[in-house]
């Protein structure tokens, strides 16, 4: 163990002294995927804020090296123990009239590549589509506006890794169950609201990070040059699980982009034929577990007993347990609750999935009511009357 | 330091008190007033995207034919919610200075009555301004029985001076349930 | 010295002096509550450090291991809390109660019962907010941030109680405000003109203004969350036409003048110790006074830089880059001085120097950062990430925090009548800056790298600079026992100090005895201006 460490310890300071000691471009083409730096990215604008970062960070490099040389040189060289003496100057209009000036100059010459760049990513016109992104408490959920597409998009990490009882993964906790699925050379653009507490929706290979509030659209774009997969984080503190529910983007060309959406069709319409169907109760618990594992978990804790008096416990509970509260229960599961994290699956949840976990939850952790609910049941309650 | 210097400075302290207090004053005032501020200085700008949040007038700018700006729907229902909530159509092309209307449509799935108020916002935010809303179901609560269903308008002008490179504005609405009186 | 008793103070001197808790619990002097001050500061100091410990001894390697995410939670907006409104900002209101009167020839601050109340809200409001760790569903867990609607709509039952704690420090930071600016503009000697004034001095009265025009916006922030959670208004939420990003800039708008309040005192102290052992008049002193006020002022302006990402119209965002790059002017200017009294001056490293030397060159590393993150576009890769992590904690960790310990270090002869010790001084001062870079310098790394602030877990290509980190916190936060150590053993004995113990100090502080007795200047000094000073002409 402690071996490890001191190979961790070794790697991290040779890596910084690579920054130090030499342009990170050139770390980046020794170290193949250097994670010293900003990434360059794969879009036009993040090579954009990725040279603006380098030119203000030489910028700075260079003045550092300027005030801290003055200084330690003088440090070194009017020291009272090799018997400097003071000089008794205390002002010098020129010289402080000099140094706000230079300044000045030299933030208006930051200014001006800023201000270019800014007015870029501010030009959202010409989008190709739009994607609706909503934030959860704890996951993301994506919208393909005019596609009827949707779904969310979950941590896929397994508990075991993060409790360390397996091996971590590659990716750990940057790998979600199903990802944003986008064309390359497609201006797109983002929607971004929040279904609860404010979120912020960041990947740095595009340089899009943009906050998602509450009954509030944000918007912004991005054109991906090449196919690939791009991971990310919510950045905003959105509470506990703030940690746990990152971005994947799955770049990929035109071609299969429509493949993948005409999949995605099709899904649907196998998941709605799900909905159509009679379900036993021992495939509607097999398919509930999944689904609470995945969507309820995260608060109301596998064995149901919740985090009270946030996230309240489902074994024994008055809604969960008794049959006065089987109504209340599907309507919960559906819509939410209001000022809570209880978000409303309904709309984005297939009914034979909601009928499957609404079933496990009123016959799992000790409840035993022995509710069937079918998918039929939950897809009356959610149609509107014509 | 004799009685009389000693005084001269404790009135000056008094004073300085007097004017301390009469600044702190002023900052309370202040932050009482940043709030309303707040909101006037998003109806003037626009900064929010959450536009006017009462009717407003035409504007008689003339209609610009030579310029398609499409409208785009959103529609969202809050946690808690048991509505259903959709536009009727979800996308519209039109020119600035027109006057449109849109027409949504929201059912009441719940078993008991409920309120809700339809909590608007407009993306880009800088578009708001330029979004002009002569009638909107979002200005008020909207009640409905168990199974009841509410189809309500909205009218809306673009301003023909929308700036040059806005091609497309999302109109999103949220519903949120209403309590309390 | 004429014997008229003409002030308060001196009142005192007559009355029989209390003893034990009561002597302190309704002491008016200012040096006891000084003393106070730091003490109460150097506990929360070390609370809050415990709690970052938490915090890096759980993100020393990835998964989870000690902590729950709830608690981390809360572990981290009570640092934050902590540190800022009960560490750093009492312990400027100490230094200032100790020496404020000391530089301007004043027996006492103007207020001195007021002073005794504002210092014993500290305790309670302090108090308070920690018993709400042990609350049903946790202490405060939305970050020192604390942005709705994640601190109303879902914030945990105890923020009542948070709310309330803030109130109390809000009103304990107004009052020592007033007290100060009181103080300054009436009890200066009679020969001591504004433009006279230590440096210390001047930034604290410009700090004090600050204070009171912002600490009621944060009073006001916290009351319309009280309002929304509990009586059902919605400043903040949308669900009732209100705006969560109303909340950010109305915390911003008290917060970037937040900031500056906890390092413009900093800059006063880096100002008094410099020339005293570069042996050298302060260079350019008007312009310091002037570049302090100009941050003061500059600060009112800049509060939407911590929003870029809610987005703001691009008019808007431009105005706040541009203003906030112009705070890099006045800045730069303050430490252009400092290097130019150093510079052909005579220059020995006390530890007090060592201490500033470390403020001055490690500020600026926080302060080119902040540069950097005031460019939007950049700012979109750096906003909520280790990067913001690593700028803050440089202003204010080797910032405020080291000039606060050298602060302590040059005028703890004339609290104690003894030298602290030198050596373990210089052991203290080591430790704390290769702690203090070790912890906080890999952050610049794991934030470009793409790691988020706030989170108990992190993905595998952060590990190495966590570890670092981790491994920095602990030395950083272990070696300060030495400050508790030296300052003990200097309170009991030492080397005995000399009313002037530096040789290069200038100031009427340095003209009473050491220790300087409990009441000083019941008479106004003689006080000669530096520039007529013949030392330093």
């Amino acid at each position: 163990m402690t071996g490890a460490w001191l190979n961790r310890i070794l790697h991290a300071v040779l890596w910084i002294s690579v920054v130090f000691f030499s342009h990170p471009l050139l770390a980046k083409n020794l170290y193949g995927n250097s994670s010293l730096n900003l990434p360059v990215g794969v879009t036009h604008m993040s090579r954009e804020v990725y040279s603006l970062h380098m030119i203000i960070f030489w910028i700075c490099v260079v003045i550092a090296v300027v005030v801290f040389g003055v200084m330690f040189w003088s440090l070194v060289r009017y020291r009272k123990s090799k018997g400097a003496r003071a000089a008794h100057f205390h002002e010098n209009t020129w010289v402080e009239l000099l140094w706000t000036a230079i300044p000045l100059i030299i933030l208006v010459l930051m200014a001006i590549p800023a201000t270019a760049t800014l007015q870029k990513i501010y030009d959202t016109s010409e989008a190709e589509m739009d994607v609706m992104i909503t934030g959860h408490q704890w996951r993301w959920h994506y919208e393909y506006l005019g596609q009827d597409v949707s779904f969310f998009s979950n941590l896929s990490t397994p508990p075991e890794q993060i409790s360390g009882a397996e091996q971590k993964g590659e990716n750990y906790l940057l790998e979600v169950d199903q990802p944003l699925v986008l064309p390359v050379d497609t201006k797109v653009r983002l929607l971004l609201t929040s279904n609860d507490v404010i979120h912020s929706w960041w990947v740095p290979q595009l340089a899009v990070k943009k906050d998602a509030i509450p009954g509030f659209v944000n918007e912004n774009w991005t054109k991906i040059d090449e196919p690939g997969i791009y991971r990310g984080q919510c950045t905003e503190l959105c509470g506990r699980l703030h940690g746990f529910m990152p971005i994947t983007v799955k770049a990929v060309s035109k071609e299969d982009y429509q493949l993948w959406l005409s999949e995605q069709k099709q899904q649907a319409a196998e998941k709605a034929a799900g909905n159509e169907r009679e379900w036993t109760l021992a495939d509607l618990m097999t398919q509930g577990e999944s689904v609470y594992n995945t969507y309820c978990a995260a608060c109301h804790m596998v064995n149901g007993q919740g985090i009270p008096p946030a996230f309240p416990a489902l074994a024994g509970s008055l809604v969960a347990s008794t049959a006065e509260g089987r109504a209340t229960h599907i309507e919960r599961v559906l819509y939410g609750k209001s000022g809570t994290a209880m978000a409303a699956f309904g709309s984005t949840l297939s009914a034979a999935d909601i009928a499957a976990v609404i079933t496990y939850e009123r016959n799992a952790f000790g409840n035993n009511t022995g509710d069937i609910i079918q998918p039929a049941e939950i897809k009356k309650q959610l149609k509107p009357t014509e | 330091m004799n009685s009389l210097s000693l005084r001269t400075q404790q009135q000056g302290i008094r004073r300085t008190l007097w004017w301390l207090l009469l600044m702190l004053c002023g900052s309370v005032a202040f932050t009482v007033a940043l709030v309303p501020l707040y909101d006037v200085f998003c109806e003037l700008t626009g900064i929010n995207g959450k536009g006017v949040n009462s009717a407003q007038v035409l504007q008689s700018t003339g209609i610009d034919q030579q310029r398609n700006v499409e409208v785009q729907m959103v529609t969202r229902t809050a946690a808690g919610m048991n509505w259903h909530f959709s536009a009727t159509l979800s996308h519209k092309a039109v020119h600035p200075g027109e006057i449109h209307q849109m027409w949504f449509r929201m059912q009441n799935l719940g078993r008991t009555t409920g309120r809700a108020r339809a909590v608007p916002s407009i993306s880009p935010a800088e578009a708001s301004n330029y979004f002009l809303k002569l009638e909107c179901f979002c200005f008020n609560d909207q009640q409905l029985a168990a199974g009841e269903v509410l189809e309500v308008p909205v009218v809306f002008q673009i301003r023909s001076d929308l700036p040059e490179d806005l091609h497309r504005l999302t109109l999103a609405y949220t519903l949120y349930p209403q309590t309390g009186p | 010295m004429t014997s008229n008793s003409y002030s308060s103070a001196t009142e005192h001197a007559h009355e029989p002096q209390l003893r034990g808790l009561k002597r302190w619990l309704l002491t008016t002097n200012h040096k006891e509550i000084g003393t106070l001050y730091l003490i109460f500061s150097l506990t929360m100091f070390f609370i809050g450090g415990t709690m970052a410990l938490v915090i890096r001894a759980e993100l020393f390697q990835p998964g989870l291991q000690l902590v729950q995410p709830e608690f981390f939670n809360q572990m981290t907006t009570m640092h934050g809390l902590i540190m800022v409104f009960g560490a750093v900002m009492p312990a400027f209101v100490g230094l200032a109660n100790w020496m404020v009167p000391l530089q301007i020839g004043a027996p006492d601050m103007a207020l001195p019962r007021l002073n005794n109340f504002s210092f014993w809200l500290l305790p309670l409001a302090f108090s308070l907010l920690l018993s709400s760790l042990f609350m049903e569903g946790g202490g405060p867990n939305f970050g020192w941030t604390f942005y709705a609607p994640l601190s109303t709509t879902y914030a945990p039952p105890s923020t009542n109680f948070f709310i309330l704690s803030i109130h109390l420090a809000g009103i304990s930071s107004i009052l020592g405000a007033i007290n100060i600016i009181a103080t300054i503009l009436n009890m200066r000697t009679p020969a001591m003109k504004l433009m006279d004034m230590p440096l210390f001095v001047w930034t604290w009265l410009i700090t004090a203004f600050l204070l009171l025009a912002v600490m009621p916006v944060l009073a006001g922030v916290v009351t319309m969350m009280l309002l929304d959670i509990n009586f059902g208004t919605s400043f903040f939420n949308a669900a009732g036409g209100g705006d969560p990003v109303l909340f950010q800039h109305l915390f911003w708008f008290f917060g970037h003048p937040e900031v500056y309040i906890m390092i413009l005192p900093a800059f006063g102290i880096a100002s008094m110790i410099v020339p005293a052992f570069a042996r050298k008049r302060l260079f350019g002193y008007r312009s310091m006074v002037y570049a302090t006020a100009s941050i003061a002022i500059l600060s009112f302006v800049v509060w939407a830089h911590h929003m870029f990402t809610v987005g703001l119209p691009l008019a808007a965002q431009l105005f706040f880059m541009y203003a906030t790059m112009l705070i890099a002017v006045p800045t730069g200017v303050k430490v252009f001085n400092w290097v130019a009294t150093l510079f052909h001056g005579s220059i020995s490293f006390e530890v007090p120097m060592l201490f500033t030397l470390a403020f001055i060159v490690q500020f600026t590393i926080g302060g080119l950062s902040g540069v950097m993150l005031a460019i939007v576009p950049a700012d979109y890769q750096y906003h909520d990430t280790y990067f913001v992590v690593a700028h803050f904690h440089y202003v204010l960790v080797p910032g405020a925090v080291f000039a606060i310990i050298a602060g302590v270090y040059y005028w703890l002869p004339k609290w104690t009548g003894y030298y602290p010790d030198e050596t373990l001084g210089r052991w203290h001062f080591w430790l704390s800056v290769i702690g203090v870079n070790l912890t906080f310098f890999p952050m610049h790394f794991s934030g470009l790298a793409g790691m988020p602030r706030r989170i108990p877990d992190y993905a595998l290509q952060f590990a190495d600079f966590n570890l670092l980190s981790s491994l920095g916190g602990f030395l950083f936060g272990l070696s300060q026992l030495l400050l508790v150590w030296v300052v003990v053993r200097c309170v009991r004995g030492g080397k005995p100090a000399p009313d002037n113990p530096w040789e290069g100090a200038e100031g009427l502080e340095w003209t009473v005895p050491s220790p300087a007795p409990l009441h000083t200047f019941s008479t106004p000094p003689e006080f000669i201006p530096e520039r007529d000073s013949p030392s330093r002409a």
